[in-house]
């Protein structure tokens, strides 16, 4: 059958770190001492960590062989929905480690870091520039906590309004961080369905947006790949009922440069720079998700904010109106650097092609899977499309055995379950840096995979095979979890 | 997955919409999830309980269950008090897949009984599976 570039290999066995070692052995010398030898106040003296001791050559080895058993975008395709997971750069990862702007010591003061404020205040006017919104936080270290510094930002706006607005509207498409971010802020989340189109009705809006109600939490492209059309009906009956509107910039990586966010209605939004804006992750960190707003909203804007004066840039920590602080110095500076260097190297032509030809990418795989696989909302979908395992289903096969069958094959499984509004989701985002003929790779395989599941399921349901692991028991590690060795 | 036709529906109990089943016990009500449900989610891993003694709205949501595949909200089918919980389910949350009629969730004290007769019978709850 077709085969994807997964192959048998050698694998090495690895134990964890406390497995291995032996008392007394160093992977350090100290120099030598030319000091005297001071004696230490006792207080200031205790037992060491619990550790195992470790050669130099034990813990490389280690590290290696687990990096060997990993599996990211710079070892295959990794077309994980809504996760954004494309190829970085690597001038990104060089210009995050020149040593002015990786060594700068966060408690230095302005004077002696305009480097790095300068590369902050630039990146807040490009972010500005490719959103069309016209000021912005880059604090927020994650897209939830961006979520969340916006909702504290539309609930200082009411209470300085003296209204109290308690609900807000949430599409069920959403990511399942927006009604967290929304009720950490005391919102009670009210669930928006979607219309039969996989999209927004207004007058479903109309219905509920009432002057108890804060606003609406809008994901545009939303989970299932396709554009909120009617963005400006629904942000507009919002506005007229006092309310604001949230754009949660999840799927920026489709529309970059070629949406203006604030001429859509939207008062705020976040991008989460580490997956449109070029930074390894997956891992769960570092990620960076800059909040930008409208004017009117700015004062709220959390502290401090770099700003750009006749002695050069500042970081300005009074405003009376300001949420206050939501990180620690000024959010995670290396993927604001990746970010700044990812933007200047592709410059806006290159940033609206990037986006372009996700969309195509995306438009590509729907196009040639849509014989094999049972296509949720079959409209135009933008970077990513949403199929279901409906057409497997009767041979007793699922999005699960068919994610594990890929896997084989040498692909990461794309998005599965979500979004919940499709039973057995298979959400596949392929991104513009793949190029056809890899597209076209995973395209065959996954449909061969299809013809597995008619005629030899069983295969499916071991899959996969060649792992170094077999299926694992999501079950029992989600039950009893171990959580130490 | 089960068919349609291989699902476990007792006759004897009431349905709601949204796949719970309800049972009257003397004044009581007890709750749980239809095999449907159990089904559809797949393996249960958590299960989020009310306190004893909170009320809520028919059709409000007053617990989750956490599979592999999701997170479901579970909505009381009759307005009322909560009287009792099944703390089982705390420790051992694949009690509602090995049988979800055995293993209730939660015991209610309605506030207006109309409400358990407006529920779907077995044939109705069938129907409209059935689509």
């Amino acid at each position: 059958m077709t085969h994807g570039p997964g192959t048998n290999g050698l694998i090495l066995e690895e134990p964890l770190l406390w497995e291995k070692g032996k008392p007394g052995r160093v992977a350090y010398s100290l120099p030598h001492r030319d000091v005297p030898e001071e004696t230490v106040d006792q207080n200031l003296l205790g037992d060491g960590p619990e550790f195992t001791d470790l050669g130099e050559l034990d813990v490389v080895r280690h590290y290696t062989r687990l990096s060997q058993w990993n599996f990211g975008i710079d070892t295959g395709m990794y077309p994980l929905g809504s996760c954004t997971m494309k190829y970085n750069p690597k001038i990104n990862e060089k210009m995050a480690a020149t040593a002015g702007l990786a060594s700068a010591h966060p408690l230095l003061e302005a004077g002696l870091s305009q480097g790095i404020l300068k590369l902050y205040y630039e990146l807040e006017q490009f972010l500005s520039a490719i959103t069309g919104m016209d000021a912005v936080s880059l604090q927020p270290s994650a897209g939830a906590q961006g979520e969340l510094t916006a909702m504290l930002m539309f609930a200082a706006y009411f209470r300085k309004k003296g209204e109290q607005r308690t609900k807000i509207l949430i599409p069920d498409t959403a990511h399942g961080t927006n009604p967290a971010s929304a009720a950490l802020c005391g919102f009670t989340a009210i669930p928006l369905a979607s219309g039969k189109h996989g999209i927004l009705d207004p007058t479903a809006v109309e219905e509920l947006m009432d002057d108890e109600t804060v606003g609406i939490m809008v994901t545009n492209p939303n989970t299932l790949g396709l554009f909120e059309e009617h963005i400006r009906e629904i942000t507009d009956i919002v506005h007229s009922r006092g309310g604001l509107v949230y754009g949660d910039g999840a799927n920026m990586n489709a529309i970059m440069g070629v949406v203006d966010i604030k001429r859509c209605g939207i008062d705020a939004v976040h991008l989460n720079l580490h997956k449109t804006f070029s930074t390894p992750h997956g891992g769960g960190g570092p990620g960076s998700g800059p909040v930008c707003v409208t004017a009117e909203l700015a004062p709220y804007l959390p502290v401090p904010r770099v700003a750009r004066t006749d002695e050069g840039y500042v970081l300005e920590t009074q405003s009376a109106e300001s949420i206050g602080r939501v990180h620690g110095f000024f959010g995670n500076v290396s993927v604001l650097i990746r970010a700044y260097s990812y933007i200047l190297s592709m410059g806006p032509n290159n940033l609206k092609k990037a986006s372009q030809l996700a969309v195509l990418n995306g438009a590509y795989v729907k196009a040639r899977l849509l014989d094999t696989f049972d296509l949720a909302y079959d409209r135009p979908c933008m970077h990513e499309c949403v199929f279901s395992d409906a057409r497997q289903l009767p041979f007793k096969i699922t999005t699960l055995d068919m994610a594990k069958r890929l896997i084989d094959h040498g692909y990461h499984p794309p998005t599965i379950y979500f979004p919940l509004v499709v039973s057995g989701a298979i959400m596949i985002e392929p991104t513009e840096t793949e190029c056809k003929d890899d597209l076209d790779s995973f395209i065959e395989v996954f449909q061969a995979i299809a013809q597995e599941a008619e005629n030899d399921g069983e295969r499916l349901r071991q899959a996969p095979v060649i792992t170094k692991v077999r299926r694992l028991d999501e079950t029992q590690a989600a039950r009893k979890p171990c959580l130490r060795g | 997955m089960k068919e349609i036709e291989e699902l476990d529906l007792p006759g004897d109990i009431y349905y709601s919409k949204e796949h719970e089943w309800a049972a009257k016990d003397g004044d009581l009500i007890r709750i749980g999830i239809s095999d449907y449900a159990q089904d559809q989610l797949g393996d249960i891993v958590f299960v989020e309980l009310p306190e004893p003694g909170a009320s809520f709205e028919r059709n409000e949501e007053f617990g989750t269950l956490e599979s592999v595949k999701a997170v479901s909200e579970i909505y009381l089918p009759v307005s009322g008090e909560i009287v009792a919980v099944n703390t089982e389910l705390e420790d051992a949350p694949e009690l509602l897949n090995e049988n979800p009629y055995l293993n209730w969730i939660v015991e209610v004290r309605p506030n207006d009984i109309d409400q358990y007769d407006e529920l779907l019978s077995r044939d109705d709850y069938l129907a409209m599976l059935k689509g």
